[in-house]
């Protein structure tokens, strides 16, 4: 079991600090003004949502941690995979109804991977564990399931003449779709296990960031971090897999004929 | 339909529209055993009519029935075993072509007949090692036909099979089929545009335009 994190909650950030930060954000903005990139308007809308979403959460997760009740955990992780699911559901656009197949793919993700963190004993089933990581595997998540639909739709498209071809032999529409169900989960996986592979060289991910900031031990930091990138290897393939295996299904009707695509 | 030819395909006020547009508009035309040929310009609805009979799509009016039976109360997928098709453009599975062969015949329960299958195609057994990505165009659409007859259909239907050929590989995929009508007991359905091939490799013709039906019968009577 992870022990409390005494160290991090004795540090303290002051608003002047926050507001100094945003120095950053003008040169940004200063960076593309400049360089004529037509971002200003999307890093002032992008940072003032900053502010307001995360605002709005911390005082959500305090009010949790206060109440401390497992219900309202389970009521934030499911709003958590609606807004996923929406969110999700604007990168799949070339997915016919790919919000069902996102939103089974992000529950059972989050399901299943936190279920079996708690399971193992590796975090407690308390608000200060389940709040964090389950934000952390939903967005995850969510990203993973986004690409792998994204690139499903590119590739439904692209190798239309293939799966046709192969359905006229008498292929099932599983089996016609199999090699573009293959790459579009590769897709959605291929980054974090990138990433996975390179953590610690080319970056420091961030909870180990923030626990080092907050003045955890090295030690500490390090296996927090470790248990965290696979537990998100673990939830990032179970939605690439559900969100992909599901949503494949929809360019199909039922006497195994492609549907018109959608113009 | 003259009465000494088995009845195929019945297609009975069949209709599709695809966006807004009439593509195929009250077709009734008899289809017989043997070779026939659906010809008629671009766009006349004779690549969608050709879909139609192996399911890939279904009409949106109208009934079409195979052998004597309603189209839509065969399995589709056993139903496309047994009425290949071979699209116009080759879509070959990455591999070889002997594992596009494997792959075909164990969809269809069939044993592979290697060499027999590549030769009815025009291919000679060193072929069967060549990966699809090396082929040339009318080398691979070869290798589509030899696919299609790997699962040992009793109907094949051919959509403008040479069109992206030239005259020489064109020549050679005729010269197979008309090889094929010879030895195998397979009766043939070709789109093409070109009258000339409907001549050469049909009996019966069915002409197509504007989505309806221009003519339909022997040959000689159709195209003449």
């Amino acid at each position: 079991m992870i022990p409390p994190a005494t160290a991090a909650t004795s540090i303290h950030v002051a608003v002047w600090q926050v507001a100094a930060s945003l120095a950053l954000v003008a040169l940004a903005a200063a960076i593309s003004f400049w360089q004529k990139a037509d971002l200003e308007r999307d890093i002032a809308v992008a940072t003032g949502r900053s502010i307001v979403q995360l605002t709005l959460v911390g005082y959500a997760i305090h009010l949790i941690f206060e109440a401390d009740k497992i219900w309202l955990v389970l009521a934030l992780l499911a709003v958590m995979v609606l807004f996923g699911a929406i969110t999700a559901r604007h990168r799949a656009a070339k997915v016919p109804d790919s919000f069902g197949p996102l939103l089974i793919a992000l529950a059972l993700a989050g399901g299943t991977t936190l279920g079996l963190v708690v399971a193992l004993g590796i975090f407690d089933p308390t608000p200060r564990y389940l709040v964090p990581v389950g934000g952390m595997v939903i967005g995850n998540a969510m990203t993973a399931s986004a690409v792998a639909l994204d690139r499903l739709g590119d590739e439904m498209g692209d190798a239309r003449a293939r799966i046709e071809a192969s359905l006229a032999l008498g292929a099932t529409a599983r089996e016609a779709a199999a090699p573009t169900v293959r790459r579009s989960l590769r897709s959605g996986m291929i980054a974090l296990v990138d990433s996975t592979k390179t953590t610690g060289l080319i970056f420091f991910p961030g909870t180990m960031v923030g626990m080092l900031l907050a003045g955890a031990s090295p030690t500490d930091a390090v296996r927090l971090q470790l248990i965290l990138l696979y537990t998100l290897l673990g939830s990032v393939s179970i939605s690439a897999l559900t969100a992909t295996l599901l949503a494949y299904r929809n360019f199909f009707n039922s006497a195994a004929q492609l549907t018109e695509p959608r113009s | 339909m003259k009465d000494d030819l088995a009845v195929l395909f019945e297609l009975r006020q069949v209709g599709l529209d695809r966006g807004g547009k009439t593509v195929l508009d009250s077709l009734s035309a008899g289809i017989p055993e043997g070779a026939t040929a659906i010809v008629g310009p671009s766009g006349a609805g004779k690549s969608t009519l050709l879909r139609l009979l192996n399911r890939l799509a279904d009409p949106d009016r109208g009934e079409i029935s195979y052998r004597g039976e309603p189209l839509r109360s065969y399995e589709p997928l056993a139903l496309r075993r047994e009425v290949g098709l071979v699209p116009q453009l080759p879509a070959l599975l990455e591999g070889t072509v002997e594992s596009n062969l494997r792959y075909a015949a164990e969809l269809a329960g069939e044993r592979l007949e290697l060499e027999e299958t590549l030769g009815h195609a025009g291919l000679d057994p060193s072929f069967a090692e060549r990966d699809v990505k090396k082929l040339s165009v009318g080398e691979q659409q070869r290798a589509m036909l030899a696919r299609a007859l790997a699962q040992r259909p009793h109907v094949l239907l051919l959509d403008e099979p040479t069109s992206a050929l030239d005259h020489a590989a064109r020549d050679t995929i005729e010269a197979a089929l008309a090889e094929l009508r010879r030895e195998l007991e397979i009766s043939t359905v070709l789109v093409s545009h070109d009258p000339d091939q409907a001549r050469r490799l049909s009996d019966w013709v069915l002409r197509l335009e504007g989505g309806r039906l221009a003519g339909c019968g022997p040959l000689a009577e159709v195209l003449a």
